[in-house]
């Protein structure tokens, strides 16, 4: 008395068509627990890929040094509490590069300027750096060229646009070779930066780069903002990092005045936290579905208790209480697996229609979720049903048929 | 084939002993036509319930075809009901959501058969009722007289020995019923075994054999022939 499973699918599929409402009701309930899983997960991996893709266009295998000794240090160094750190200054950039190593060593001033040409004037951020600069970050030019290798406290008077303060002071005129003002000093336009896009920190359109020492000299400053230094390898990495601290160190009279952040520990720490977001908010999502086990059980058991008779029938023509068994259960697999399928959809159309609106974030669910919630969804459903199809199973025939 | 001896059926209601049935021996051959009448609450349906393996004894013994059917277990008492033991009943019982032909063909889905073999077996069954026309309509598109045809279909599709109609013709018109009765005695014709239990005299009147119950008791086991019903 093996029932085939062709029939028991053919049978728990009329069951289900047989009673829409019902039926409706609980695919959207599966549906809702199991798209909002998907959608959830598919926003919070599209945020982390959003970090790390922003991240990994600062540069590649990048260790950046800070003044001051602090994890969080950054914002205004020159003022931390308390102490005034020494501050890291061109010669400290320049001992960073006495090591195989490291690849190369891009100083960096950032300050606020006001940038003229002709009549024309603008605010911009104004970063002072060297040649390094521009393989540092894996930017590319436009036009002319970046900053040219030289000595790294010669302050010549050029400077490179971003593409919105060309256009905001030049418009549709020739900016090469042009001289603006910065502050009370000439400087001779040498090339455009292609548009980066956006890039965490920097909008590179937004500003002006010119030569660190010259950068200095109109912030009336001799100390750093940052330090980047590019190791050769992933490898690399954590021993540049030694290499870096113990030079400071050692030029700033033994003590660990800096701040040394490596790429690698800031993504990973965003990869960390941003995982555990999704995990939880997956898993927050994910007690719908449990919601959905339980409304499953009470259909399930106002099903068989509306089919009493039937299941007495069934019982008279010789169904065996296992077989009562299975074709509540595989009623209730259909219908956690259709649920499933439907949420699956909606899911994955909500996560297009995520990514069509913020382009930005990859937001894609990821497959060990989808395999996950697929089968959350199947075994709460037949676990929640397992009480039902109990109930149906013991039924007595007697009682079950004479029901009217 | 049908033996049973000293068989009690009772149900425990608050602190109140029901004997539904009590002590009743009975002894049917195969092939024979029996009617079961008397009172309401008498103990027909409980019987006819017995027989069917649908419920246990209190205490006594059945046996089937010689087989001691009260030892068996749940699995073993539900393959005789399939393959054994048709049932046709009163409120008809067909499933609501199948078609005619898919509710004939629910025992033999059971029994594990495969599809091929089944369907030439349910169109002959419904064309022997007259009901080929209506193998694809659901119960509710038909007529309460066709429905009971579609039961017997289903009651008989396994071939079994023994056929239990509980009230067969209680929802019918006279019409119907009368050719629900003639179908019924056709299976008889054809050997079957018939076990209906009936409130309608005239109907009760036609089987060979007449049972009539009082109290859960056999108050009467009576042979005689269909031809004292005019
Ligand atoms: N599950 C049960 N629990 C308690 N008492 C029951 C149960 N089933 C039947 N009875 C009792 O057993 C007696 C016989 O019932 P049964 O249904 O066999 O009567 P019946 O002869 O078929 O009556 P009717 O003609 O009204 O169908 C009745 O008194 C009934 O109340
Ligand atoms: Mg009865």
């Amino acid at each position: 008395m093996t029932l085939h499973s062709a029939d028991v699918a053919r049978f728990s599929w009329r069951a289900l068509i047989g009673y829409p409402a019902r039926t409706l009701l609980m695919l959207v309930a599966m549906a809702i627990g199991v798209g909002s899983v998907v959608v959830l997960t598919a926003l919070g991996e599209g945020a982390r890929g959003y970090v790390t893709g922003e991240f990994a266009s600062l540069g590649t295998n990048l260790v950046v040094v800070l003044p001051g000794r602090s994890e969080t240090a950054g914002v205004n160094p020159g003022a931390m509490f308390g102490e005034t750190p020494r501050d890291l200054t061109l010669d400290d950039a320049l001992a960073l590069t006495r090591s195989g190593r490291v690849r190369r060593v891009a100083p960096l001033n950032v300050g606020s300027v006001s940038v003229s040409y002709g009549p024309r004037s603008r605010d911009v951020v104004m970063l002072g750096s060297t040649a390094e600069m521009l393989p540092v970050r894996h930017w590319t030019m436009a036009q002319g060229s970046f900053l040219r290798v030289s000595d790294i406290d010669r302050a010549l008077p050029v400077a490179v646009l971003g593409q919105t303060v060309r256009d905001e002071l030049f418009g549709a005129e020739r900016a090469l070779g042009e001289w603006l003002r910065i502050g009370d000093r000439r400087f001779r336009v040498i090339g455009i930066l292609e548009s980066q896009g956006r890039s965490i920190g920097v909008d590179t359109d937004e500003t002006i780069i010119i030569p660190v020492a010259a950068a200095q000299q109109l912030l009336n400053t001799r100390s750093l903002f940052r330090i980047l230094v590019e190791a050769r390898s992933r490898e690399d990495i954590e021993p540049v990092r030694d290499f870096v601290e113990a030079t400071i160190a050692e030029r700033h009279q033994g003590e660990k005045d800096v701040t040394v952040v490596t790429q690698d520990a800031v993504l990973s720490t965003f990869d960390d936290i941003l995982g555990a977001l999704t995990l939880a908010v997956g898993g927050i999502a994910a007690i719908s579905l449990a919601v959905a086990g339980i409304l499953i059980m009470n259909v399930m058991l106002v099903a068989v208790s509306e089919r009493t008779a039937e299941i007495g029938l069934l019982k008279a023509i010789g169904a065996t209480p296992r077989q009562i068994l299975l074709l509540i259960l595989a009623e209730a697999s259909l219908l956690s697996l259709l649920g499933a399928l439907l949420g699956l959809a909606v899911g994955q159309a909500s996560a297009f229609g995520l990514r069509l609106a913020l382009p930005i974030l990859p937001a894609y669910p990821p497959n060990w979720v989808i395999a996950v919630v697929v089968a959350i969804a199947m075994v709460t459903g037949v676990v929640f049903s397992l009480l039902p199809a109990r109930n149906a199973a013991r039924l007595d025939p007697v009682l079950a048929l004479s029901r009217r | 084939m049908i033996e049973l001896s000293h068989i009690d059926r009772h149900f425990q209601v608050g602190d109140q002993l029901v004997k539904a049935l009590d002590d009743v021996t009975l002894h049917i051959g195969a092939g024979e036509y029996v009617s079961i009448m008397g009172p309401s609450g008498s103990g027909k349906s409980t019987l006819l319930n017995l027989i069917g393996l649908l419920d246990r004894p209190t205490a006594g013994r059945y046996r089937l075809e010689g087989t001691d059917v009260t030892a068996l277990s749940d699995v073993e008492q539900a393959r005789v009901r399939n393959s054994q033991i048709g049932f046709v009943f009163q409120m008809f019982h067909l499933v609501p959501r199948l078609t005619a032909a898919e509710n004939v063909e629910l025992p033999l889905l059971l029994a594990g058969m495969a599809a091929e073999e089944r369907r030439p077996r349910v169109d002959a069954a419904l064309e022997a009722l007259g009901m080929a026309d209506r193998a694809h309509h659901k119960p509710e598109q038909l007529s309460g007289g066709q429905r009971q045809r579609v039961a017997i279909a289903r009651a008989t599709i396994t071939e079994p020995r023994v056929l239990l109609a509980d009230e067969p013709t209680g929802n019918l018109d006279h019409k119907s019923g009368g050719d629900v009765i003639a179908i019924l005695e056709g299976l008889v014709d054809a050997g079957i075994t018939l076990i209906m239990v009936t409130h309608d005299p005239a109907m009760g009147g036609r089987a060979r054999r007449q049972l009539k119950m009082m109290d859960g008791r056999l108050a009467s086991d009576e042979t005689g022939g269909p031809d004292d019903t005019a």
